[in-house]
């Protein structure tokens, strides 16, 4: 309280930090509730809470607060399961589990979730561990529709929702008409991608067959980016900082760097021409493990940069629970705002790079040489 | 490490919802998109030719404009000083007739007054001629009216006779 007096004398007339004062100060009655009933709970775990938020879930959470008996609850959408085990299909909501309360039969065995997985066990529904506390029981193929796959559909479906009226727009009115309503967000950033990313690295004339594949990648990593930034419901997702879907679309940019590349780019890479014997047999095991690095490190980038800044934003709120005072608050939402603002950034900037290096690396395999 | 293991069935819905959004988004959005962009493309580049083709056609329309507006003037000026010249030509000429034309007429009022003047003074000495004998009739015959007289005269004039 001290230093927000010496806060106020230092800011003297300036308008600007009363108010964000004032608005931190309206905050509290919220946070406040908050830190109490956490003082009734067990201690606060952070680094649970963070890695609960940024890894995936059988169910979309919508809402979760304490009612005036004291009762915690938790509103959230269930979603659909969908297991494969021993030749036998099944598909059931994950409302099934009550939260991991219940088992639910498949053949023989049972499915129980744990720690938002789905195991298979006996009948008691244990779960062993072994001596480092990592979870022994077998997982069955488990195609669900958690929430990150539920986020990605909600992604493509914004997507189709926005392209596919400006293209009919096209089709209909021709190039010719100025553009109009969804047509001005469209081309630009049509036109951005295609000048500036995909011509700007690959051959003229071979461009033009990559641009829908750098496209829709621009875009899919875009929204997917945006839409785990909004906090409540049909945000919220961490699907592009989940290491599955960036290994699955750096997978997409390996498959056709390599299936597109030249005579020439599989020369370099397995004779390295111009150079002496020793020199080749250095480089050659060096040029094949860049075959791989190169995806891995497009993996890796986009799922360490989205998660990072979750896991920084969630860190900053965590702040406010972990020191039990409501007065750190205006600290941690001023600076988690200042966050969010630079993952905003981070969104467009990380599906830049992604296409920007995709198509580079498509561009190294095709183009001619220069 | 819990988030830095891929799980397959994410993996599985990755790839199918990319791979169905890039064939939905190739057919319906980016082929339309991009035809119509290059489309535009292709006319702005020939409408900037045009429109360069047709500035060089001004340039040169107008440098033959200038040309034959140069011409025209010199033509003007030419067809300008002729008509003067000739104009010119045509006083002169209109002047020297005239002037023939005003002595021959000169000439022909001058005869002709000669003429009458002749006539008016031959018919003005018959008449004084005729007067002459009339008076001289008349003062005769008052003279000779007596016989002395005409004996008188008679001497007189026979005095001045000197018979040689």
């Amino acid at each position: 309280m001290m230093i927000f007096d010496r806060c106020i004398k230092l800011a003297g007339g300036k308008r600007f930090f009363k108010h964000f004062l004032a608005i931190c100060c309206l905050l509290m009655p919220v946070a406040l509730s908050a830190g109490e009933n956490l003082e009734e709970e067990s201690e606060f775990d952070a680094a649970a809470m963070i890695m609960h938020h940024i890894g995936d879930s059988y169910e979309y959470s919508i809402l979760s607060f304490t009612n005036g008996r004291g009762e915690k609850i938790k509103v959230s959408l269930p979603l659909p399961v969908i297991i494969w085990h021993k030749g036998q299909l099944k598909v059931f909501m994950s409302s099934s589990f009550k939260g991991g309360d219940e088992l639910v039969p498949i053949g023989d065995d049972y499915l129980r979730l744990y720690h938002e997985k789905v195991y298979l066990t006996d009948a008691s529904g244990a779960i062993n561990h072994d001596e480092s506390q990592s979870v022994l029981n077998a997982q069955p193929i488990n195609l669900s529709i958690t929430k990150n796959v539920a986020s990605m559909m909600l992604s493509c479906l914004i997507m189709l929702a926005i392209f596919i009226p400006a293209a009919r727009r096209y089709s209909r009115k021709g190039a010719l008409v100025a553009p109009k309503g969804a047509q001005s967000i469209v081309e630009p950033i049509v036109l951005f991608v295609r000048d500036d990313i995909i011509r700007a690295q690959i051959d003229k004339d071979k461009a033009d067959r990559f641009t829908p594949f750098l496209l829709t990648i621009f875009l899919f990593i875009l929204i997917n980016n945006i839409l785990g930034l909004i906090p409540f419901f049909p945000g919220g997702a961490n699907a592009s900082g989940n290491i599955s879907f960036t290994l699955t679309l750096a997978a997409f940019t390996f498959i056709l760097t390599n299936i597109s590349g030249s005579k020439h780019y599989w020369k370099d890479v397995f004779v390295v021409p111009g150079t002496p014997l020793p020199i080749k047999l250095l480089l050659v095991p060096i040029e094949f493990i860049g075959l791989f690095t190169k995806p891995f490190a497009l993996m890796l980038r986009l799922f360490a940069n989205i998660t990072a800044g979750h896991i920084i934003v969630l860190s900053l709120i965590s702040i406010i629970f972990v020191m039990k005072t409501i007065f750190v608050a205006p600290v941690s939402v001023f600076l988690s705002i200042m966050i969010y603002c630079l993952e905003f950034l981070v969104s467009f900037l990380q599906a830049y790079i992604f296409t920007l290096l995709s198509s580079l690396f498509i561009g190294l395999a095709v183009n001619e040489h220069h | 490490m819990g988030i830095l293991t891929p799980d397959p069935g994410l993996v599985f819905w990755t790839s199918l919802s990319f791979i169905t959004l890039l064939l939905i988004m190739k057919r319906y959005a980016w082929k339309p998109i991009l035809r119509s962009l290059k489309l535009r493309e292709e006319r702005i580049t020939f409408s900037l030719r045009d429109a360069e083709l047709a500035r060089e056609e001004m340039v040169k329309m107008e440098e033959t404009r200038r040309q034959m507006m140069e011409k025209a003037r010199l033509e003007r000026d030419g067809l300008i000083r002729e008509a003067r010249a000739l104009k010119d030509e045509i006083v002169q000429e209109a002047k020297l007739a005239a002037q023939n034309e005003a002595s021959k007429i000169m000439e022909k009022a001058r005869e002709q007054i000669n003429r009458e003047r002749k006539a008016a003074i031959a018919d003005i000495r018959n008449q004084v001629g005729l007067l002459s004998l009339d008076i001289a009739e008349k003062i005769l015959r008052e003279e000779m009216h007596s016989a002395e007289k005409q004996q008188s005269v008679m001497e007189k004039y026979l005095k001045n006779v000197e018979f040689n």
